[in-house]
């Protein structure tokens, strides 16, 4: 018996493109033919994977390389700084350079290009970031939190802060108690360190 | 990640527009920009089905018919919306006004420049840092800045 078939690209493509996306995150939106945007912070293990699935099918990611080692920059930042209790005493720019196989100018060049900002700045961004989190969920002073976070001094990590948010450590604390009492205690979540 | 950022304005003043309008076509982000020109235009525009949610929102607090208070305290009540960052845009910044905002759930507080260079930076500034909130996993529940 012969089948002869008739099929909608558009349509398959669509589908296979879900399935396999679905397994990994439920945050992307497929942006026109041939383009996704993942929206959330996948994992580059995730990603690895995805393209593998996605191979069998005949598909190939193009393009990619540098999202991924983006992702692998951010992942690595942000493990160091919210993963470890205490950071580890090399820089942070000799850290990556070792651990992504890159020299350290052009991972900084590459993630310029395409973030419009730079790794200090990203860096900054999230060691405050964690500051913030300590402050309003934990009871520690600023002190420890300087101290926990490897500043220099308390002034250092106070300054930073208001260089980055506008707002005293202070000033931060007290809108973030009033807006949880605007808002219903379940409002302020745990931020999620992936 | 080189994709177009969307951000929308609500903005009564008709100069105050086209300075915002130009910073953003000289930036080097990619962006398309919406404007409506206060707060009663702002609510009818995000409530139509069918339209792209901006990125971020730039918010003017002194508007005839709706006060930007009156939009942010809206927005945040209604499901769909209230994860869209909010900047408020404003010609005043005392720090009343400034908590204020924030208490009622803005993520951004701009004080309008008077020069075009300034607006430029900050703009900047603030969708290069929103873009790390909207990309890397950051908590958006104590995204603050005032700047």
């Amino acid at each position: 018996m012969k089948l002869f078939l008739k099929f909608d690209l558009n349509t398959a493509y669509k589908k296979i493109l879900q399935e396999q996306l679905d397994k990994h995150t439920s945050d992307y939106a497929l942006v026109s033919f041939g383009e996704v945007d993942i929206n959330d912070s996948v994992s580059s293990e995730q990603l690895k994977e995805l393209y593998a699935q996605l191979s069998s099918y005949g598909f190939e990611v193009v393009e990619s390389n540098k999202s991924i080692l983006i992702q692998k920059i951010k992942d690595t930042i942000v493990e160091m700084i919210f993963m470890e209790d205490d950071l580890p005493a090399t820089k942070i720019s000799s850290y990556l350079a070792n651990k992504l196989n890159h020299s350290y100018g052009y991972l900084a060049n590459v993630f310029s290009e395409v973030t419009y900002t730079t790794i200090e700045n990203f860096i900054i961004l999230q060691r405050i970031e964690r500051a913030k989190q300590l402050l309003i969920t934990n009871q520690l002073t600023l002190t420890e939190i300087a101290w926990k976070l490897s500043y220099s001094s308390v002034a250092h990590l106070s300054t930073q802060f208001k260089n980055t948010t506008g707002l005293t450590p202070t000033v931060f604390q007290r809108i973030i108690n009033k807006r949880r009492k605007v808002f219903g205690e379940g409002k302020t979540e745990e931020p999620d360190a992936e | 990640m080189n994709e177009v950022i969307h951000i929308l304005l609500a903005d009564d003043d008709e100069d105050d527009r086209l300075f915002f309008k130009d910073a953003f076509k000289e930036i080097k982000v990619k962006t398309v920009v919406h404007i409506v020109n206060d707060g009663v235009e702002l609510m009818n525009h995000l409530l139509k089905e069918d339209i792209t949610l901006p990125h971020i929102l730039f918010l003017d607090l002194n508007m005839p018919r709706k006060s930007g208070i009156e939009c942010l305290t809206e927005i945040k009540k209604i499901p769909h919306l209230k994860e869209i960052p909010i900047s408020i845009y404003s010609t005043s910044a005392s720090d009343e006004d400034i908590e204020e905002t924030f208490v009622k759930g803005a993520n951004v507080y701009i004080k309008k420049p008077s020069d075009f260079s300034t607006l430029k930076k900050i703009l900047t500034q603030v969708i290069t840092v929103n873009w790390q909130y909207h990309t890397s996993g950051l908590n958006r529940d104590t995204f603050l800045l005032s700047i």
